[in-house]
């Protein structure tokens, strides 16, 4: 039995509407990557997450159970899992089962794109617990009046707290930002720039120039929807990376399988098999943009290549990466 | 076959719906990286004609399309897809799922 689609979709649109998110997370983890930087509160430029950084280690963890569970007579129970949802936030528990080291992975790239701004003396402020997830997904599957609902929430999050720029750290959060909200909120006019965007203009120096070669992964939405195809480039040339362009890049690249991931787990993976081999036709070092192609590429080279995340490639370059933690490690130094 | 005016009639009212654009060349479904053949152009006839039971049967492929755009960057009579497929799945949330 294939996953079932309605049910899914159920469970996604419940949790935006009662919980803000397709798979809630605490605050804690949500706002535990900024810990030790001193981000000043809100302000009228924020950096904006989009929890999609955050949210990866436990679609991860989710991801394989329910690769495991495609065409299981498993499947059959999923409507109750749906009625359970609605009471107790079932995410939490899949929250558990994230691996603690994939998301310090992941804290430490948001720390990496917040390093480089600060470099760059891009000044900014962060939301904390009051940032929410954009959406996405939703708007994706075609929810579009719950998705409608949310987008309304967020931008009264902005208006609250005086934004009026973003500075967003993933693809998906821009699109739906710059593109899909002033179609849903009356009145939005929130400016919105991913961080490759705004480095590409004002990039820092760089401090220890990189060497070799690196394949660029274009995501989709960067490319095709957003047309962000120079920045990443022009960033990595000016630290010194010899930029190896695959088969298929820029606006001609091809998905990564992620966007089907929850509904189709072996058709994503069949994707994401399919583009790991055109990368690696054109090398063994990849860097990716989005945090959704770096989890499916990964798993897809199952180690036959090194796929990293943008920003810590230039982070190891301009400086900037980790930020942050030495002061927590100070801070455990001193016992506090 | 059943056909379903209905149906035709609420996808051609779908904001962003503009498949009646299509001219079926199949540059979509050859640059598609899913490579189903009925994605996109079949499945836009289908809901055109209003077959209700065609559109049902290929529910899966309505939800595993990636909304990537590479057909979209593609075709010559600049059919906006992904947003169409989009649409799509809003139409079946209701009528299906009973989602909105």
């Amino acid at each position: 039995m294939p996953l079932p689609t309605g049910v899914i979709l159920g469970i996604l649109a419940d949790n935006l509407s009662r919980r803000g998110s397709v798979l809630p997370l605490s605050a804690a983890a949500t706002t535990r990557w900024a810990k030790g930087l001193d981000l000043p509160r809100g302000g009228a430029t924020v950096l904006y997450t989009g929890h999609m950084y955050q949210l990866i280690p436990t679609i991860e963890a989710m991801a394989g159970r329910m690769a495991a569970l495609e065409n299981s007579p498993l499947t059959k129970w999923f409507g109750l899992g749906r009625i359970a949802n609605r009471f107790v936030n079932l995410s939490f528990f899949l929250g558990l089962l994230a691996s603690r080291s994939r998301q310090r992975d992941y804290d430490r790239m948001l720390r990496s794109i917040a390093g480089l701004l600060r470099k760059a003396g891009v000044p900014f402020g962060y939301l904390y617990g009051d940032e929410m997830y954009s959406g996405a997904l939703v708007y994706d599957e075609g929810m579009d009046e719950t998705f409608g609902r949310h987008a309304r929430k967020v931008a009264e999050v902005f208006r609250r707290h005086g934004v009026r720029e973003v500075i967003t750290v993933d693809p998906h959060t821009t699109n739906m930002l710059r593109e899909v909200y002033p179609k849903f909120v009356p009145g939005f006019d929130v400016r919105v720039r991913s961080y490759l965007e705004v480095l590409a203009e004002r990039a820092p120096a760089v401090a220890r120039p990189a060497s070799g070669e690196l394949v660029i992964h274009d995501s989709c939405v960067y490319a095709r929807y957003e047309k962000i195809v120079d920045p990443p480039r022009a960033l990595l040339r000016r630290a010194g990376v010899t930029v190896r362009e695959p088969a298929l890049a820029g606006a001609a690249t091809h998905c990564c399988g992620g966007p089907i991931e929850a509904l189709f787990p072996a058709e994503a993976h069949r994707i994401s098999t399919n583009r790991i081999g055109q990368l690696r036709e054109a090398g063994s070092r990849i860097a990716t943009m989005c945090p959704i192609c770096l989890v499916n590429l990964r798993k897809a080279a199952a180690g036959t290549a090194e796929v990293a995340d943008l920003a810590e490639v230039l982070a190891a370059a301009y400086g900037g990466e980790g930020e942050g933690e030495r002061e927590d490690s100070k801070r455990q130094g001193r016992g506090t | 076959m059943r056909m379903s005016t209905r149906l035709a009639a609420e996808a051609k009212r779908a904001p962003g719906f503009d498949a009646q654009a299509c001219m079926s060349c199949g540059v979509c479904t050859a640059v598609c990286p899913m490579g189903y053949e009925v994605l996109p152009r079949s499945l836009f006839r289908m809901v055109l004609l209003g077959l209700e039971e065609g559109v049902r049967e290929h529910l899966p492929k309505i939800y595993s399309c990636l909304l990537c755009r590479m057909c979209e960057a593609n075709c010559p009579a600049g059919v906006r897809i992904a947003e169409n497929v989009r649409s799509l799945r809003t139409l079946v949330n209701r009528r299906e799922f009973k989602l909105t």
